[in-house]
């Protein structure tokens, strides 16, 4: 560890400590374990008592083939997912990075204002404007398609922000010689700025990824009809509400529908790490 | 490349008087028009996609509205508020909605302080626990409450078979008005406990190791260090995250949409139903339009006016150390 962290613990207090932990985290991973293990239950094990944590007579691929008879669209509906994810994070990563690198570097005009009152949208929560969001989507013709399920999420004030503050500590000299060697601002943002602040734009990155596939209100509200554009989430909701779905294809679902986030999560925890406490210290 | 550049500086419009505003010379104007070109896109599209409905959120609240394009919505005045006041079902989503909130944010934030002062010391595997602590943070809310609804089934569910040897095995947590917001709360803890432990983690390491120290030699307990170093000096990281909590409390949604999904949703007579749920059954359910908006409009002060309550008791409790010295 790169840090010292007070004296060592004496042996009773470190073993209780120990024991709390691993009680702490037995109940933080319970509900995964508990859903894999069901997800490969067969129909006649989901009611037995006492409860079976590893199953009798494992069907798990019996199971995923039961929930593409039951969904038949759920591969489609994990495809669109993963496209409104794709394309709301590349969006959002052209849109935020331009409009941070211009707030960042460039004095113009209302500079101040424009900044201070796109913040000041930050304070609004979704659910506040979810009414008027659905109208205006129905307006514009986009109720039920991807662009309903895409384009607004590509705009961002909070990855702005952050993005912002990124920039701003890169110090301005290795812009400046850029510069001088005639680079154009879009070669300067792409060659110097961005490289150098990977690790916040790999940061905020991750956590868009995260809530663009995990969405569900959004989704909800502008997309809710339309098989063609229905994403996991949704497409799960409305298992759950089908009161005759069995629990062992509802848990496969669930269980198919998280590994991607999870893989992720193993591969580039760091960044989630670090996006959690940017965004938690950002106010939001 | 010089040949464009005195182009663009001596020809383009940014060069005539009219253009003064933008700048006092003309590497200026160009820098300002450059500027104004970058935060465009983000900017207009902020504006229409959001800017907009903010503004239609308060004229949508002053209409009678089905949503129905052939029936225009008609002008009401305040009349949506009034009503808002005598309406019981805005009352009991209310109250859903604080229960919640204290259900969640008190007991959220001591087990996340709990785990995050244990993880705060010499111990192997401390990436290990946080990893796994985390992990239902990045998980979807709505795999997490489905696993967690199946969790609490009565009978065959996990919570029923421990607690069956107290007789408690036949409780009817999700139909159960007095109990359905237990499992609810449940989930959000479960939650959010790895965003707020990662939060505390980061605040405690702000805590200068020295202090420790001198009060360990001046024979301070462990408790007396606690109580005089650690709870002041992270009280700024309280703070924050008590607003960030109370914040997430008000729009609790996903959660009680999935878990009430096979039963009633909302839960039996509303005792399920927050205020964002309610908002999106008057509006898409019932089809008023109006009415709903004002509901969002009352949500969204309230939870600006506790935050803004939040804002001014930190005086109270939060320490700042540029303000001791």
């Amino acid at each position: 560890m790169k840090r010292a962290l007070g004296e060592d613990l004496s042996l009773p207090m470190r073993l209780l400590t120990y024991a709390i932990l691993i009680i702490g985290a037995v109940v933080m991973l319970l509900p995964f374990v508990w859903m894999l293990s069901t997800a490969c239950k067969p129909p006649q094990e989901l009611n037995l008592i006492p409860v079976q944590l590893i199953p009798q007579n494992p069907v798990c691929f019996e199971n995923v083939a039961g929930l593409y008879e039951r969904s038949e669209d759920f591969n489609n509906y994990l495809r669109n997912s993963a496209l409104v994810t794709l394309g709301r994070t590349l969006g959002q990563l052209i849109t935020c990075s331009l409009a941070a690198y211009g707030f960042a570097r460039f004095k113009f005009p209302g500079r101040e204002i424009i900044f201070a009152l796109s913040l000041g949208l930050l304070m609004v929560p979704f659910q506040a404007i979810m009414i008027p969001e659905y109208l205006l989507i129905r307006q514009i013709g986009w109720l039920n398609t991807f662009q309903a399920l895409i384009v607004p999420g590509i705009f961002s004030a909070f990855a702005m922000f952050l993005l912002r503050q990124a920039f701003l500590q890169i110090p301005l000299e290795l812009e400046e010689s850029a510069l001088l060697d005639g680079a154009n601002p879009l070669q300067v943002l792409w060659y110097v700025v961005l490289p150098l602040s990977a690790a916040a734009v790999a940061a905020f990155g991750v956590i868009t990824v995260q809530g663009a596939w995990n969405d569900f209100l959004f989704p909800l509200v502008v997309a809710p009809t339309n098989a063609d554009t229905r994403v996991a989430t949704i497409g799960i909701a409305l298992l759950q509400g089908q009161r005759d779905t069995p629990w062992n294809l509802l848990m496969m679902a669930s269980f198919i529908a998280t590994v991607p986030m999870l893989l992720l999560f193993v591969v580039l925890q760091r960044y989630f790490i670090e996006g959690v406490s940017m965004s938690g210290l950002g106010g939001r | 490349m010089a040949t464009r550049t005195s182009k663009l500086s001596t020809t383009t419009p940014a060069s005539g008087r009219a253009w003064r505003w933008l700048g006092a010379t003309p590497m200026a104007r160009r820098r300002a028009l450059w500027g104004i070109a970058l935060v465009a896109p983000n900017v207009l599209g902020l504006l229409f996609f959001f800017g907009i409905p903010v503004v239609m959120a308060f004229v949508t609240s002053l209409t009678e509205w089905s949503g129905f394009a052939n029936r225009p919505p008609v002008f009401v005045g305040l009349e949506n508020f009034t009503r808002l006041l005598g309406d019981g079902d805005f009352w009991q989503a209310l109250g859903v909605t604080t229960s919640l909130l204290l259900l969640t944010v008190p007991v959220g934030m001591a087990l996340a302080l709990g785990v995050a002062l244990l993880l705060n010391q010499k111990l192997q595997g401390r990436a290990i626990f946080r990893t796994i602590y985390f992990l239902p943070v990045i998980t979807s809310t709505v795999a997490a409450t489905v696993v967690w609804t199946w969790i609490f089934q009565p009978r065959y569910g996990l919570v029923s078979a421990a607690l069956a040897p107290f007789g408690l095995g036949d409780l009817n947590w999700l139909t159960r008005p007095d109990l359905i917001l237990i499992p609810v709360a449940v989930v959000v803890i479960w939650q959010r406990l790895g965003f707020d432990m990662i939060l505390f983690l980061a605040g405690l390491q702000n805590i200068p190791r020295p202090l420790y120290e001198a009060a360990t030699i001046d024979g301070a307990s462990g408790w007396q260090r606690f109580r005089f170093i650690t709870l002041p000096l992270l009280s700024p990281t309280t703070f924050l995250i008590g607003v960030l909590a109370t914040i997430g409390a008000f729009q609790i949604f996903d959660q009680v949409y999935i878990m009430t999904a096979r039963t009633t949703r909302g839960g039996v007579g509303g005792s399920a139903t927050t205020l964002p749920l309610l908002l999106y059954e008057t509006a898409f359910t019932e089809s008023e339009l109006g009415y709903a908006s004002a509901i969002a409009l009352a949500l969204f002060l309230l939870t600006l006016g506790v935050t803004l309550i939040q804002l001014r008791l930190q005086r109270r409790w939060v320490y700042y150390e540029s303000g001791a010295t």
